[in-house]
Order: C-alpha cells, then structure tokens, then sequence
C-alpha cells in the first residue's frame, strides 16, 4: 500500500497529518474487532487492565498511599462487588426487577463456602467444587424468592427482596448449630485448585483468580444480553403488558435474571470467604445491597462495563479515599475538617449521591444507550422529538 | 391497580356494616387470648399465671399494632394515590421519634432539648398539655417533611419511569437514616417516658400500665379522624378520586398536584405521632429504627390491602399480634422471620391482602 494521503476531516476542516489519519484508521480497525471478536476483546482488555493495574499499584500515585500488596488485596475486594455489580445488573439493569435484598445471596454463596471448608464443620471440600454449589444454591433461593413475587407488580418485589436481604442474615444468625451464630466461622480454607494452596499474605493469587472469575462472568453476561433472553429481558423492562402479548412468557424470563443474578452473588460470596477466611452475618448487611445498587447507578444500569467500572470506583472511595481522606486531614491539621469523621458519612454521601445520579443523570456515567433513551422517556415525549435522544458520542460499551 | 386499590376502599365501605370489622377485630383479640393462655399453660413455668401474662401480652400486642398502624397508613395512602412505595416514610417515623425527643426530652447528640423533660410527669393536667403540644409540634414537622420528600424528590418523576422513583425513595431513606446518623450519633439515644408507668390498671387480675390505653386511644382517635376525613370532606373526596384516576381528576377539577401533597403531609403527620407514641411506650430511640418499623409497616399495608385504610389499620395490628406472639413465647428472635413469613404467605395466597379486591395485579 502507497503511503496514506494528507486528508482533509470533513468535520472540522482542519488539515490532518498522515499520523493523525493512521491513529483514525487503527482506532476503526480495533472498533471492528471489538465489535467483531466481542469477548476475545473482553478477555484482551481485561487482561491488559488487570497486568497494568497490577504493576502500577507499586509505583506513584499508588505507592503514595500504600503498599502494592495492600492495593493487590484491596482490588481483590473490589473485584467481589465488580461480581456483585453485575449479577445485580442482570436483575435490575437487564431485567428492570428492583432487588434491594442482594445481599442475601452474596450471604449464601459465603457460608456455603464457609460450612463446606472450615474446621467448623470438619469437612473440607474441594473449592472449585465448592465455587460451583454456591452460585447454585444461590441460584436455588433466588427461584425461591422470585416465584410468589414475579407474578405481581415490581414493587412487591422490591419490598419482598428488602424484607429477604434483613431476614437472612438475622436466620443465619440464629441458626447457631450451623453457623456460629454471632462469632461466624472463622479459619475458613483458602482456596486449593489443583493442588495449589492460595498463600494467605501474597495476595497475588486471590488477584488472578478475580481477574479470571470476572473476565468469564463480563463475556456470559454480554452474551446473554445480546441472545434471546437478553431481547425478552429488555422487553419486559420496557413494557411487560407488551412483551407478554408478543409471546414472551414473563414469569420465566422474570425467574431467569433472577437466578443468574443470584448465582453470580454465589460466585462473589464463596469468593469473599475464601479471602477474609471468616464469615459473620454483619458482612450481609442492607449496607452492602444499597453499595451495589448505587454502584450500578453510578456505572450506568444495564450497562455491564458501566457497573463494574462504577463498583470499582465506589469500593475504593469507601476503603481507600475516604480514609486517606481522614489520615490527610489529621495530619496536616486543617481547622474543622480534621475533626469531622469522613467514613462515618459515606453512606450518607453515597445516598446522596444515589438521589442526584436518579434525577439528574439516571443513564450512570458511562450509561447503555437502550436504557439511556428509556429513562428520558418522559423528556422525549415532552419535546415530541425522539430523535433528539438518538445515540450520541460517548458510547463506551464494549 | 390503583383503581382497584381505590374502589376496594370504596366497596368495602358499602358491602360491610360499619360494626363488622371492629368487631372480627375484637372478636380475634379474644382468640388469641384464649390461644396464648393454653400455650403458657403448657409450659410449666408460666401456667400458674398464664391468663395475667397472656392479657399483659395482648396490651403490649396492642400498643405495637397502633404505631405499626399508624405508619402503615402513610404507606397505604401513599401507594394508593401515586403507586410508590415511600421506603423513606419509616425514616420520617423515626426523625418524629428524634423531634419529639428534641422538643420534650434532653435532647439527642450535641442538640440540646427543648423542655428538658427526663421522667414521669405525676401532674395529668400538665401531663395531657405536655403530651398534646409533643404531638402539635412533632406531626406538623414530619407532616412537611414528607411532603417536601415528595416535592423535592418524587414530583420530578411523575409519570416517568417507575424504577427510577423507587431508587430515589431508597436513596432518600438512607439520607435520612444517614443524617440522623451524624446528627443525633448511633447508639439507642434516650426519650422520655414522661408518661408514668407506675399508673397500672387491674383487668382480670394482671395490673397493665395506662399508657397502653393511652396510646390506642390516641392511635385510634387519629385513625378514626383520618378515615372521616377521607370519606367526609371535600379534600378526602379529593383524595379518593385521584386515586382511582388521576387524569379523570384532573378534569374534574381537582388539583392533583396538591391532593398528592396533602396526602404525603397526612402520612408523615402520622408517622410522627406513631414516633411520639413510640417514645412513650420504649423509652429510646435510635437512628436505623425506620428501617424495621418500616418494613414491618409496609408488610402490615400489604396484608391489609395496599390502599385500603381500614386495611392498613387491621394488618397493622395483626403484624403487632404475630410479632408478640413470637414474643411470648420467649423466640423473640424469630419475630422479623415470622413478619416476613406473613408478607411471603400473603403475596402468595392473597396479593389483594385481607380486604383488597381480587384482581389481576399484573401492570
């Protein structure tokens, strides 16, 4: 091929240099593999994220704060509400089903995990065994849950779940015999795969492991959003009455965001244990279903890339920044501000911050168009132009 | 929905003479009576005196029924008219426990009270006059501070998406459950119990505090007021009709706009006194209380039938009935399993709840 031509961009009639006219023609080629090889793109960019995030944890800005492995660890976290995020994603982005108890499920996948490799229990199971029982018992209770509500209205759900997510961990806390009630299970097994026993401070381990278990979650969540079920889901979002009278059989699809949802709490839960090797029910909290659900509606609902870029943002401004925040004050003594405690007003920042992402920009930060031009529904209609809310620059998903 | 919601407040008015549902309602106050005394005679321990226990239960029953009650009438109205479940509307119920707090009581946090009241007061006259201006300040507070939830942060989604007001109403339940948080501090935070305990009355041989007359009548007397309201006045009338449809309302006249605000500020209004009545009867309060109250308020509209007043009111009740009997029977910590097992049952078996209509609930 001769060497690319000066050209002119029709858009802003400025001259372009061959360089800028290789970087545009690069930028297509990669925007049509992408779109093309969707989940080889999810597998590269995950890997390339995760291997960048890994290394760069040791260098400034981030060895300002703490150590690489205290990042390593912390990121570790993040990955379990990255896990969070998305299968709360399916049921509340995908699906348009208010569940406000999700943690619940997040509880069983843990103390699945947690009865089935512990000394408290005296069995020690195989965990990828293990891995696979808690999201299917999860999934399980998720059906169970969803079956009286999904045949009524979206706000006996949201009411149900709520009621669901407290009673839960206060079962599990009164289930004694099974649980340890108050104390928890402690000493729960790291996790051996084939052979491998994961070390207990060399957080490295636990990290690809994440990386791994979110990168096969991201590819069968796109999957499913782009396959059948993933068209009824956003059916029914959109109008049930109407989906149902295209042959869509509600009940079902409802039943199936739900139990996908909950079998990637599963994953998250057993996950969780096997890194803080102790589960008590105070991790299981409403506290933990409303850090999820914001973190959705800061990322973008039903955007997957959106939630998980939002859950990973979220987690580190609640362990890290506002913490950093708090050390900083202290020590450079500012008058007011040293003394005001800023983790104690996370979760009133982060409902604030719920409250003005709904009325302001419900879309999320890095919204899913569909979902966009749902939620200005209203907007549109009173403008009487839907072609004003047409797709637009800025479209991030993958 | 919210015409059947509303047409079942209006039928059950027409089909049922006035006295039938006092009187079931009483009539299952004895049943379970009768039920709890055979469960204590049982037990070894309490059968000497099973009767004087099972009539002290059936107060406490009561008393917990009026608040649960009272809130759940915030959530039936509000549903009833606008089809929102208000998850703020426990936190309103727990900011009127904190005012009244605030206003009788030492104070909460670093705010001083207002009256400095810390126990009995021995005076009745100056007891009612301390009791009735706790309950003038707090509900009108609570009152417009529903409303201004509704105005600042529901009205901008009217007619919009449903999710999206329904995660703003969770957000802004942890708002409040937040700011009270940093406000008052965490921890139970003391009221006063300026209604003296030690006045007891003797019903069939146990000795039960005034204070639990005291709080049903007064439950009560709000109840009743309310559903005169509703069914009298030209605002209830209001009320009623943009319920069933708000369009059809709006074409008739009414200003639906301000119906939904008045009905917002009804709630709240009770709410607060429920938190009024609250610090009566527990002696604390503590900032993540809306959160239960409201769950198991909400359970009680349900099982009433979402939008149905009477309903509210006797499901409130019957959540205060299954709660304490869990209670008496020394599982107190199965109590919120049990409320949630009703809510199960009821989606389950009856979604319409006791005396909604049976419809298709589908949207």
């Amino acid at each position: 091929m001769s060497a690319v031509p000066r050209v002119e961009s029709d858009k802003s009639g400025k001259v372009e240099t061959p360089n800028g006219a290789r970087m545009r023609e690069w930028r297509a080629r990669i925007t049509a593999f992408a779109h093309a090889h969707r989940s080889w793109t999810i597998v590269i960019s995950m890997a390339i994220g995760a291997v960048l995030l890994y290394f760069w944890s040791a260098f400034p800005p981030f060895s300002f704060v703490q150590t690489q492995n205290t990042w390593i660890s912390g990121f570790v976290n993040a990955g379990v509400f990255i896990l969070l995020a998305l299968g709360l994603n399916i049921v509340v982005g995908f699906a348009g089903l208010l569940d406000l108890g999700y943690a619940a499920f997040f509880a069983f996948g843990a103390y699945l995990y947690a009865f089935g490799a512990s000394p408290f229990s005296h069995l020690h199971l195989n965990f990828l065994l293990l891995l696979v029982l808690g999201a299917v018992v999860a999934a399980i209770f998720g059906i169970a849950l969803g079956a009286p509500t999904l045949r009524l209205r979206g706000d006996y759900l949201a009411i149900m779940t709520l009621g669901f997510g407290e009673i839960v961990p206060i079962v599990f806390l009164n289930a004694q015999k099974y649980t340890n009630g108050t104390n928890g299970i402690g000493g729960v097994d790291r996790p051996n795969i084939f052979g491998f026993t994961f070390p207990g401070i060399d957080q490295t381990a636990y990290y690809v492991l994440m990386a791994v278990v979110i990168t096969v979650v991201m590819i069968l969540v796109y999957r499913l959003l782009d396959s059948r079920i993933g068209r009824a889901w956003a059916a029914i979002r959109e109008d049930e009455l109407a989906a149902a009278a295209n042959g869509i059989n509600t009940v079902t699809t409802k039943l199936a965001a739900f139990a996908l949802g909950a079998t990637t709490a599963g994953f998250a839960g057993v996950l969780n244990a096997s890194k803080l090797t102790i589960v008590d029910p105070t991790q299981f909290g409403f506290q933990v279903s409303f850090v999820v659900l914001s973190s959705i509606v800061l990322g973008g609902m039903g955007n997957p890339f959106g939630v998980a870029v939002g859950a990973f943002i979220l987690y580190n401004i609640q362990a890290v920044l506002l913490k950093q925040l708090n050390a900083t004050m202290e020590n450079l003594h500012v008058p007011i501000l040293q003394d005001i405690d800023f983790v104690k007003f996370q979760f009133l920042l982060f409902g604030i911050a719920l409250v003005l992402m709904m009325m302001f920009r419900p879309e999320g930060l890095i919204p899913s168009q569909r979902r966009r031009r749902e939620l200005h529904a209203a907007d549109a209609e009173s403008s009487e132009d839907l072609a004003l809310v047409a797709p637009d620059a800025g479209d991030v998903s993958l | 929905m919210t015409a059947a919601a509303a047409t079942a407040t209006v039928s059950t008015v027409r089909q049922r003479p006035a006295w039938a549902i006092p009187a079931i309602a009483v009539g299952l106050v004895v049943v379970y009576f009768f039920l709890l005394t055979f469960i204590l005679g049982l037990n070894p321990q309490t059968a000497d005196h099973a009767s004087q226990i099972a009539i002290q239960q059936v107060a406490n029953a009561l008393s917990i029924g009026a608040i649960y009650a009272l809130i759940a009438l915030g959530y039936t109205m509000v549903y009833g008219i606008i089809e929102l479940i208000n998850f703020a509307h426990g936190d309103v119920f727990m900011m009127g426990a904190f005012f009244a707090v605030l206003f009788a009581g030492m104070g909460a946090g670093s705010i001083p009270g207002l009256l400095h009241l810390s126990g009995p007061v021995e005076n009745p006259i100056l007891l009612i006059v301390y009791m009735a201006a706790t309950l003038a300040v707090v509900m009108p507070i609570t009152g417009l501070l529903n409303l201004t939830i509704e105005r600042v942060f529901y009205r901008p989604f009217r007619g919009g998406s449903r999710l999206a007001p329904l995660i703003t109403a969770v957000g802004v339940s942890f708002i409040l459950q937040n700011v009270a948080l940093v406000l008052f501090g965490s921890g139970d935070r003391n009221s006063p119990q300026i209604f003296p305990l030690s006045w007891r009355i003797d019903v069939l041989g146990a000795s039960i505090p005034v204070l639990n007359f005291v709080i049903l009548i007064i439950a009560l007397g709000l109840m009743f007021g309310l559903q005169t309201f509703v069914r009298r006045t030209r605002l209830g009338r209001a009320m009623r009709a943009t319920a069933l449809d708000q369009q059809a309302s709006k074409l008739m006249g009414v200003d639906v706009n301000q119906t939904i605000a008045l009905t917002f500020a009804i709630g709240g209004a009770l709410a607060g006194a429920a938190g009024v009545v609250w610090g009566y009867n527990f002696g604390f309060v503590r900032q993540d209380l809306g959160f239960n109250a409201g769950l198991k308020s909400f359970t009680s509209a349900v099982l009433g039938g979402i939008g149905n007043i009477t309903g509210a009111v006797l499901g409130g009740f019957v959540i205060g009935f299954v709660e304490n009997f869990c209670a008496s029977l020394g599982q107190t910590k199965w109590a919120e399993f049990s409320v949630f097992l009703v809510l199960t049952l009821v989606l389950i078996f009856r979604p319409a709840g006791i005396l909604g209509q049976q419809v298709g609930e589908r949207a």
